[in-house]
């Protein structure tokens, strides 16, 4: 309990990971939140990369966290212009409404 | 040892709480603060696990940028005036079973795999991470992602290129009747259709702009 070991991280990566997948799920609102829940999702991703780095003592993690950084950082600007967009053409981002796929 | 225990808890405890705050407000604004705080706290971990350079990063990166691009957007869109309702009909309450049970499942296979981890323990001290004769951890990672990711490094930066590119052509709009400044038609004006030379007679108006 004490002794905080590198199963403790990755707890605490596999609780957020969780958090974020039932955010994608529960989500009845809007499309942002859900951009948010992939955010927490990649959150987690980086804990277990940054604890694995340290604990077993390979650069390699904390790298791959750099560049997961860079491509979440890359998809929020993108998935948020993708929503701009869309709200304009149709005045809502509510997930239950935007069904035009549907057919 | 203590400390490190006390703080671990600390924030992992503020974190998933935070992350939680993040699915269930009902204010997309609350969401994004609590998106932040957790980042916050997740950085305070990295860096007292060791990972300065990243908890840094993350700071900015994420709190300096993304976050506020959350919230850019947020408020641009006015989300906040539709109505938040939860379960707004029969039909939606339907995936929270399946959600639920997804999330669940998903816990415990990342909870065995992490206690297969924990029965080889070996693993864990066959490569300790020591702080090699003084070389900070930014460093270090410079002297690897210059040397030997150097091609994933430069590929990370065209990424970041394209995106935005890519965000700028999805949100840029034409719009009508907005003043904008010529470069070519004022270049392009001859000194005969901008000054005209009158010849006044005495005691005698002229008449312009007619």
């Amino acid at each position: 309990m004490i002794d905080i070991g590198l199963g403790h991280y990755l707890t605490l990566g596999a609780v957020i990971f969780s958090i974020g997948i039932i955010g994608i799920f529960l989500n009845r609102k809007n499309i942002i939140v859900i951009l948010m829940s992939i955010e927490l999702i990649l959150l987690a991703v980086n804990i277990n990369l940054v604890s694995f780095s340290i604990y077993l003592g390979d650069l390699s993690g904390q790298i791959f966290t750099l560049f997961i950084l860079t491509v979440a950082a890359a998809e929020a600007a993108i998935g948020l212009a993708i929503i701009v967009v869309y709200f304009r053409n149709s005045g809502t981002i509510r997930v239950e409404e935007i069904d035009k796929l549907k057919g | 040892m203590i400390a490190h225990a006390i703080f671990f808890y600390v924030f992992s405890v503020i974190a998933v709480v935070s992350a939680i705050m993040v699915t269930v407000s009902k204010n997309t604004v609350h969401s994004v603060f609590f998106l932040i705080l957790d980042f916050i706290s997740i950085s305070c971990l990295f860096i007292m696990i060791g990972a300065e350079f990243l908890g840094m990063i993350m700071l900015i990166v994420y709190v300096g940028a993304v976050a506020v691009l959350f919230l850019f957007v947020v408020m641009m869109l006015n989300v906040a005036q539709q109505k938040n309702q939860w379960f707004v009909s029969k039909d939606s309450s339907r995936h929270i079973p399946i959600g639920l049970l997804i999330s669940v499942i998903i816990f415990f296979e990342l909870i065995i795999v992490i206690g297969g981890w924990k029965y080889k323990p070996d693993l864990f001290n066959s490569a300790k991470s020591s702080p090699e004769n003084g070389v900070s951890n930014t460093h270090s990672l410079g002297q690897v992602l210059y040397t030997d990711y150097i091609h994933v490094f430069q590929i990370s930066g065209m990424i970041l290129l394209i995106a935005m590119i890519g965000a700028i052509v999805l949100t840029f709009r034409q719009r009508q009747g907005v003043k904008k400044q010529s470069y070519l038609k004022q270049i392009s004006r001859e000194r005969t259709e901008g000054v005209e030379v009158l010849e006044v007679a005495s005691n005698k108006g002229v008449k312009i702009d007619d």
